[in-house]
This record gives C-alpha cells, structure tokens and sequence, in this order.
C-alpha cells in the first residue's frame, strides 16, 4: 500500500532521468564539435547551464519541503525526482568535462558535485534500510515505551537489591545510575557503551553491563538459603535489564548511521556552489 | 383566586409572570426552590452564558443578553423586582384538579392556590433525588456545588456514580479529602472521558472509593472536629465515615410523571418526547399551558418569548410569534406574495404528509431551523457520495433521484428524500436532481432527530421508506416500489452495540442483513483464533450465503461501532427473488467472489493479524485514519512541522505516540470517527462534519468547554490557546531570527477572557490540497486510510 519515494508514481522519475541521460549520450556521439569536446562547445555550454540549473534546483528542495502549505506535488514526489535527476547529473556533468579534468577549480567543482551525489546514494540506501531494521530491533515498539520498560525494570531490580546485603545494593544501584547513552556522534556511530559501575569503591567500565552481571552471578555461586533465590531473580532481571539496553544502543547506532550522509551532503552542496561559481566565473574572464 | 398562576420560575416563568405584572393581571409565580432560575444557578460560577438562537429579537420586560451566570441572574432578580412581581419561593406543586377557570393546585407544603389558567414552566431537570436516610436534612448535606474552590481541608463524601458525581468529586479533591460513594461496583453510568478520570483519581489514592456501598444514615456531631459520621451499609460491614460535609448526586426525578398526573398527554413514550402543544403552547388540557424546556423550547431567549407570549394569549390579544419575523424572511423568495405566514405553514404541513402529524409549534420550529430553496429545473441537490446528512420534502414541483445512468426515480408534491443519509450519516448513495419549479425544504439532521425521537409516525415512515429503498436500489432497480412494500413490510431493523455479534461462524442462518448504520468485521475462528477477515461499512450486505443454500455461516459478523442492520428472513428474499430475475445469478457471482477472497486471505497471516490489531485499535470506526509505515519513517518530524505550520503553530498529531503492529504505526490523531464521540455534547454545537471527505472541524464558536476532548477515546482533542506561526523561511534560515518553521508561540492579547479551545486535525480542510502532514512526508511513510482501506496494507 505505501510506497516509498523510489518507487513513487511507478518509477516516473527514474525513467524521466534514464531517457534524459541516453539522449545526452546520443546527442553527445553524435555531434562533431571543431574542437575536442569540452565544456566550450555549444553542447558543453548547454550541458553546463542545464547542470547548474539543476544544481540550485536540486539545493532548493531544503525549502521545498518546509512549503507546508504548497500545493504544488507532494513532498515524497520532489524527493523522487530530486533522487533520479540528480543521480543523472553524474552522466550530464561528465559529458560537459568532455572527459578533461585537471588540477584546477573546474574539476575540484565536478569531484565536490560526485561527493554530493555519492553521499546521496548513501542516504538513499540509508533510507531504504535503516528504519525497518530499526523497527524490528525495537520489535515494534518506540524508543520511548523502552525507556518506560527500562524504568519499570530499574524499580523492580532497586526493590529486589534492597532485600540483600548493602554491597550488592550499591553495585546494582551504581550500575543503574552510571548506566550511558549516546555521547557524541562518534560514540553514536561505533555504539560506545561509556557505562560504569562502581565496585569496592572503585568505578570501572562496566561495558554492556557485562561487569555487573558477572559480579553478580560470582556472588549467586556463593549464596545461601533465602539469598540464593533473591540473588537468581535480580540476576535475571538484570540480564531483562541488558538485552533492553542492547536495543537501545543499537538503535542509536543504527539512527547514526541512517542520518550520517547528510553531514557531508548537505555542507558538500554549500562548497559545491561556492566551486560551481569560480568556476562559471573564471571560465569567463580566461575566454 | 388568580388569573395567571405560574408554575416554575426559569427564564420563561419569570418572564410571563413579569408581563403579568406589567399588564395588571392578578398573579403568583410558584418557585419550589429558594431562588429564581435553578438551572441556572446550578452553572459554575462565572460560566459564560448564551443568548442563542442570535437572529431571533427578545420579547419580555425582563432583560437578558449573553454574559456571566451571575450577571444574568442579577438582571433578573432586578426585573421581577422593578415590576413588583408576585413571587412565592419554595412553593414545589404536586397536584393540579378542576378546570380552565378553576384550577386548584396543591402544594407540598399543604397550600392549595386557586387559578383561572396556569402556564407551566418547570424545565426538564427535574427534582434533585434525596437521599432518603435518617439525618438528611441536616445542613451539611447538600445536592448542588456552586463551587468547589470554596471548600478546603474538609473530608467530603460525595454520593452518586454519574457524571455529576464524579465532577464534583473530581473538583473538589484539589483541596479536600474526598470520597466517592458508590452503589454498585462500577461507574457504568458515567461518560467514558469521567470514568477514565476517576478511575486514574481512585488508583492515585487521590480520591476514596466506596463501592457496592449505600448510605444508611448520618449521624450528627455536635461540637465536634467533624459535623457528622455517614453510616454507609458496604459488601463487608457498616462503616462510618467522619464527613464535615456530604454531597448527594444521585440525578433528578424527571418531571413527566408528574406533568401526566396533571392531565397532559404525552405523544410517544420515548424520553425525551415533549407534550403535543397547539400553537398557543396550550396543552390537551384546556388552560394550561406549557412553556420553556419542557414544551421543547430549551434556549432562554426562546423560552422568556413564550412566556410573554403565554400572557398575551391568555388575555385574548393577536400577537404575533417574535419568530414571525423571520420566518418571513425565509418566505420572500417564494411564490407565495398574497399568502399569510400562517398560512403557508399550514400548506406545508398538508402538502407533505410526513410532517402532517407534527404539531404546528413543532413544525414552526423546525421551519426556523430549515432553509426553503427554489431551484430551477436540473439543478443538482446534492450529488452521490457528498457527505451532506440533511432531509428534503417537496412543496412544489418534483426531484428525480439518479441511482444509475439507467434508473432514474420521479418524485412529486409531497415525497421527501436524504433519509439514507440521515438515518446513516453516511455518504449521499444518489443524486437528486431538481424537477420542473421545484421548491425543497431543507432541514438539517439534528432538527430531523428530534423530531424522529418524538413523533412516532415519523420515524415509522422514515423507517419503512428506507428499507424499501434500500431493497430496490440493491437488488431490484427495476421493480417498482410499490410491488416492494410487501417484502419491506416484513424486514426487521436490529440494533447491535459495540463488539456484539450479529451472526456466528457456523450457525445455521436464514435471514441476511443489510447494513444500515455503523459497521461491521468479518472474522473466522482458527485454531481458538479469532482472525478478522475483512471490513464492511454501511450499505455492505451480509448473510445472503445462507439463502442460496448454504444454511451454515461461513463467518463470524460482529458490530465494530453501534449498528444498525435491516433483516430480511428466507420467504421475503424468495419473494424478491422471483420479482428480479438475474438477482439469484447475480447474488450467486458475488458469493463466488467471497468465497475466492476467502480463500485468498487464508494463508495470510500477516494482513490478518494487522486487521485484528487495527480494529483493536477502534479504527473500524475511522473514515480518515492517519498511519505510519515504520519500514519508511525515518522520524524526520516533517509531519508535525507540516501540520502545526499549516495551524497555527500547534501540532494536532503526535507522531511517536499511539501503537505499532508489526511496521504500522498508528499515531495519536484524529480518525474522523463515522459517528463522532467528539460531536455527542458540544453545547454550541462547534463540531461539524463537512467537506467532500466528511471531515469532522471544530468550529471558531467552541467554547472551550472541554467535553470533545473527554468524550474522545482515542485522546486526539488538545485543548490550547491560539497561536500563531511566524514563517519567514529566509529570515529563519539565514540569520537565525523567528521562529522554525512548523514552531508556535502563544498568541497573547493580554486579555484575561482568552481561553483554552479544543484543537484537533481537520484533516486541512482550508488547504484544498489534502492533509498536510502525508503531503510533506519526504520517503511515503505517511498516509491516510479508510477501513476499507486497510486489507491492501499487507
């Protein structure tokens, strides 16, 4: 029933970019410039000026899609077309170069616009694929319903720690407190786990929870009568308590990853322009 | 011996009583409470009073003008004192004997009043239901709050399970130690948005819950820390409460019992039917007359007209209605230059016969609400699938109802038309066309229910008019209706509430069932699994299997919302079946096809638990639900921007709440519910349905009373003060200045009568361009989806 803005309207904007490129290839085989082909014959200067009338039409989808109010096609429409046209410059701005490239402002210009396009490859497939596995991690559920079940789970491990000996009660609780998310964006992406516990009066990285439960379960080897029971439930719990936290931390992973591109395609555009500009500039002040 | 005796001294009472005066005529007003206007004095301080309907002029030399309870209330005890009225207070009537001209009326109190006429203006709230117990006249026991906030610190047990209990209770556990005592072991009674508050107050142990309990006595303390203990008889034992103060709700008695005992006739035996009145508001009882609420005018401005209206005719003076005026107005455009007002009205009600019944008062105010449309030859009326839900009756000319291109029905003087929608609130299934100098009244669905809950020749032929309808539009299009009334005089119209079930998987069954009104689920058991197939909406047709000869259902058919279904048993459908040659092949095909989808979405597992999971959801009762696929959403917020830039500044949806099957997410926002939960008691009548999509809008006039947003079970309606969006992209995207797009800020006036109004999606109605929050979805996560809808999501 859904369908995604890769598939929207049947494809239409892929085959509009498909048709638009072979025909530039046709046109490209078959004209006969007097000089080698570049971005000076009259092919190269109608290929550059569609390409960056494209670029700031391709830039300008970051307002489009705040125009709530327009009416004009639907916001997952111009992602569509914003996706296939833009993936058809690389064909366009290559037949423009006439295949010289140097090292010069011209060329710099053209290997800024394929990082753009190449981090938009990205963010398609991206898009494609991290919210449903994202969804399935999460079974369903929002990050928020498991940060209530953590919650619950936390409550319920504090009250099954308050019936033991006080040392346990502090490694649970030290655990629950010095328990970490996130942390910057590179801790994001490489899923960091900066928890800590606190055991004997000295903190010690308690990464997926792994120091805590395996003191835990030391001290389940050890126990005795009413304490044994207490000590398997809360060890139980806490193992609940781990695989919640796994979730989580994979989801932020996931979520980093899913939005990483557009930090290097959104600022890319920017110097995209700025190069795009000395270089219409400087071709024609060296004409 | 008076001339005038009034009885009831609301809006209508004190104004007749007050024209009384003005006029000289010897009279009494008999008020059975201490105070002018109970109704009105039982409103919560300050509540802003209205003074609808605003066309109609105010007639009566007491004033009255839209403002606070207290202002209004004082304008009035201003009135009856400047005319000297005759008031006795506490004075309750509980009998009336003798005739026009010698009426003794008997009083609780012993007292016997003698009149000539009598006009009767005592409401429809009736007399609060005491307690009953040892100790109930003791001053700390009252039946009302004025105000809660007036009370701090005190243990108060409030006594009753409806909803003005729990109000009460509700309301005054902010400062005190409340108790709610309740007789049963439930609050069954009380609207579902009080029921969740209570409940949530007794699990907080902000408020005490006596259930299963009735008080047996109040023991007063004298001198004491507490003014008394309340005995209550509970499931373990007695119990005495310390109370400084006991408030009872236990509703009021209603006062028709007491209004037949006095000789006046009731028209239907339904609640809310009101006495038949000729157009002098006198009752079958010669010389008594009644006015106000309980002659079925509920608005004060319309009741202090009658009562100075009463007065005039009663002393023999041609006055005419302060409505005439108006009605006037909406007789201009018609051909009827040298007709009275009166006059026209009485063709009116012998032109079409559905209305001949109705009493003239009756008919002159559903006249006010409906609108008279002269149209010119092929005009359209309404068109199939517009989601207009108001009735039409000819008074000149003829319609032609379009069901097919082939089948076109002529209508003449007399006939009416819109009954499916109205009976169904669903979508227009025709098109009428106008005939040659066609004149139409149109009256809206609100005015037709009431009407239809109190006259019963109404609803008779409203009923019998669309099952025949029904029948020759669905299976015999070409049979005239008059060779169809014998089968539609046999069909049965059912009710089933929520959740209950019209036919079992394997029952044997020999009648089927049209789908009037609500809708229903199609469910088959496997493995002790109730798995639901498919959605059918009204109009749908089930049950038809068993009568081509499969006696045994194939399926379990249950109501997902309040239904209703017309059934029509084996002889009738044989009947019809021998009238409509093809229908068996027809019917056959199509029992072919259902067999084949069966079969189909058997091995189906993942659409079949969605539909169940959806329909868990309450969204069988949704026309536009919105919904999340996961698989796409990459949470980029756009849909809340979009909606809240496009209303000013606030969000009607709230993406990341709401539940997930699988990847449909079903965020919390509003349905557009088939028969909406939100309309059920919207005082001004804020809420709507319009548009070509049925879209459910709250309108500018909402009050902010709040009961939308607790009559809704899915928790769409917000209440929020006005905001507004600053939007200029440039400004937010260069220099950092204004607000981002889709953000609000609070509009502040400064003015202290600004207010919290219910807020809700109104699926962008003034957008043209449908819902904003699908359109700015940038990967297709978003969408908006009907039931019928839902089968294609897996």
């Amino acid at each position: 029933m859904s369908t995604s803005f890769v598939s929207h309207q049947g494809g239409r904007y892929f085959w509009i970019s498909l048709a638009f490129m072979v025909l530039s290839i046709i046109i490209y085989a078959w004209h006969e410039p007097v000089q080698p082909p570049n971005g000076g014959t009259w092919y190269g200067y109608t290929l550059g000026t569609i390409g960056a009338v494209m670029i700031l039409w391709l830039l300008y989808l970051g307002k489009r899609k705040r125009n709530f109010a327009n009416g004009w096609g639907t916001t997952k429409g111009w992602v569509s077309a914003h996706v296939y046209l833009g993936s058809s410059l690389i064909v366009i701005a290559t037949l423009h170069t006439g295949f010289q490239f140097g090292w010069n402002i011209h060329t710099v210009a053209y290997l800024l616009m394929c990082l753009v396009i190449f981090s938009g490859f990205f963010g398609v497939y991206a898009y494609m694929v991290f919210p449903d596995a994202r969804n399935k991690v999460k079974k369903s559920r929002t990050r928020d319903d498991i940060f209530e079940e953590i919650q619950v789970v936390d409550q319920q491990l504090k009250k099954l720690a308050g019936n033991l000996s006080e040392d346990i009660g502090a490694i649970v609780n030290s655990a629950i407190d010095r328990t970490e998310f996130g942390g910057g964006f590179l801790d994001q992406l490489l899923g960091r786990d900066k928890s800590k516990v606190m055991i004997d009066g000295i903190i010690v990285n308690n990464n997926n929870q792994d120091v805590v439960i395996e003191n835990l379960v030391q001290k389940l080897t050890l126990a005795t009568g009413q304490e044994t029971k207490v000590l398997a439930n809360l060890v139980k719990e806490y193992g609940g308590r781990q695989k919640l936290l796994g979730v989580i931390r994979t989801d932020i992973r996931l979520s980093a990853i899913q939005e990483i591109w557009l930090s290097f395609h959104v600022p890319i555009s920017f110097g995209l322009i700025a190069a795009l500009a000395a270089h219409i500039v400087s071709v024609f002040i060296y004409w | 011996m008076y001339d005038i005796v009034v009885i009831g001294a609301g809006p209508g009472g004190l104004s007749a009583a007050a024209r009384c005066a003005e006029l000289d005529v010897s009279h009494v007003l008999l008020e059975s409470s201490p105070k002018i206007a109970n109704t009105i004095q039982k409103y919560q301080k300050g509540k802003h009073v209205m003074a609808e309907p605003g066309i109609l002029p105010l007639r009566s030399p007491v004033d009255f003008a839209a403002g606070k309870r207290e202002e209004i209330l004082d304008a009035w005890e201003t009135g009856i004192a400047h005319h000297n009225v005759n008031v006795q207070y506490g004075a309750e009537a509980k009998s009336i004997t003798g005739e026009v001209g010698n009426f003794s009326i008997g009083l609780v109190n012993g007292d016997v009043v003698q009149a000539k006429h009598i006009i009767l203006g005592i409401g429809m709230q009736g007399n609060p239901r005491q307690l009953g117990v040892p100790g109930d006249q003791s001053d700390f026991i009252q039946y009302q709050l004025d105000d809660p906030d007036e009370y701090h610190d005190e243990n108060i047990a409030v006594i009753g399970a409806g909803d003005a209990a729990i109000e009460n209770a509700i309301a005054l556990a902010k400062h005190n130690n409340v108790y709610i005592v309740n007789r049963k072991d439930e609050f069954a009674r009380a609207k579902e948005g009080n029921l969740n508050l209570i409940l949530a107050a007794i699990d907080a142990e902000e408020i005490g819950a006596f259930y299963s309990s009735s008080p047996t006595e109040i023991e007063i303390l004298e001198g004491e820390k507490f003014r008394g203990n309340l005995v209550l008889s509970t499931n373990s034992g007695t119990e005495k409460l310390p109370v400084h103060r006991v408030i009872g709700r236990l509703g009021a008695i209603p006062p028709r019992g007491l209004v037949e005992s006095f000789g006046i006739e009731f028209p239907s035996k339904d609640m809310s039917a009101i006495p038949a009145l000729t157009s002098q508001y006198e009752s079958n009882v010669t010389g008594i007359y009644v006015i106000g609420a309980l002659g079925g005018y509920p608005l004060i401005k319309q009741a202090m007209n009658q009562g100075y209206e009463v007065v005039e005719y009663i002393l023999g003076h041609d006055v005419k209605p302060a409505d005439h005026g108006l009605i006037e107005d909406k007789f201009k455009a018609l051909p009827y230059d040298n007709m009275e007002v009166d006059d026209v009205l009485i063709m009116m009600q012998e032109r079409i016969p559905i209305f001949s019944s109705v009493n003239a008062l009756l008919f002159r105010e559903l006249i006010l609400d409906s609108t008279v449309h002269v149209y010119n030859e092929g005009d359209v009326v309404f068109e199939r699938d517009d989601y207009t839900n108001s009735f039409y009756t000819v008074l000149e000319g003829g319609i032609k109802t379009v069901i097919t291109e082939d089948l076109i029905i002529s209508s003449a003087v007399g006939a009416f038309t819109g009954e499916g929608s109205l009976l169904s609130g669903r979508r227009r299934s025709a098109t009428v066309l106008a005939g040659d100098q066609c004149i139409l009244i149109e009256t809206p669905r609100r005015t037709m229910l009431k009407l239809i809950a109190s006259i019963e020749s109404v609803k008779r032929v409203l009923d019998e008019t669309f099952i025949v309808r029904q029948i020759q539009t669905k299976f015999a299009p070409n049979t005239d209706i008059k060779e169809l009334e014998p089968i539609a005089s046999t069909a049965v119209i059912n009710s089933y509430t929520p959740g209950q079930v019209i036919m079992k998987e394997g029952d044997e069954g020999d009648t089927f069932h049209l789908i009037r009104s609500g809708s229903v689920t199609v469910s088959n058991e496997v493995d002790g699994k109730e798995i639901i197939r498919t959605y059918l909406p009204a109009g749908a047709d089930i049950g038809e299997m068993a009568l081509l000869g499969d006696t045994a259902r194939s399926a379990t058919i249950k109501a997902t919302v309040k239904t209703e279904t017309v059934s029509i048993d084996k002889d009738a459908f044989e009947m019809l079946l021998a009238r409509s040659p093809g229908l068996r092949e027809e019917l056959q095909e199509k029992t072919k096809k259902r067999y084949q989808e069966n079969v189909k979405l058997h091995g189906d597992d993942g659409s079949e638990g969605l539909l169940s999971f959806l329909m868990n959801q309450g969204l069988g009762e949704a026309t536009s639900a919105l919904m999340i696929d996961e698989s796409l959403c990459v949470g980029c917020d756009l849909c809340e921007q979009a909606c809240a830039a496009t209303h000013e500044g606030t969000s009607r949806l709230n993406r990341k709440a709401g539940p997930t099957h699988a990847n449909i997410h079903v965020p919390t926002s509003c349905r557009h519910c088939e028969s909406p939960h939100c309309m059920k008691d919207c005082p001004p009548n804020a809420i709507q349905r319009m548009g070509g999509g049925g879209e459910v809008v709250i309108g500018d006039n909402c009050i902010g009373c709040g009961n939308c947003k607790q009559n809704c079970p899915y928790g769409v309606i917000e209440m929020a003060y006005q905001t507004k969006a600053t939007t200029s992209f440039w400004q937010w995207m260069l220099f950092g200045i204004g607000l981002a797009p889709g953000k609000g800020e609070v509009l502040t006036h400064g003015a202290e009568n600004e207010i919290k109004k219910a807020v809700k999606c109104d699926l962008c109605i003034e957008q043209n361009h449908g819902p904003a929050c699908v359109r700015a979805c940038p990967t297709g996560a978003a969408m908006r989806l009907n039931p019928v809808d839902f089968a294609k999501l897996a």
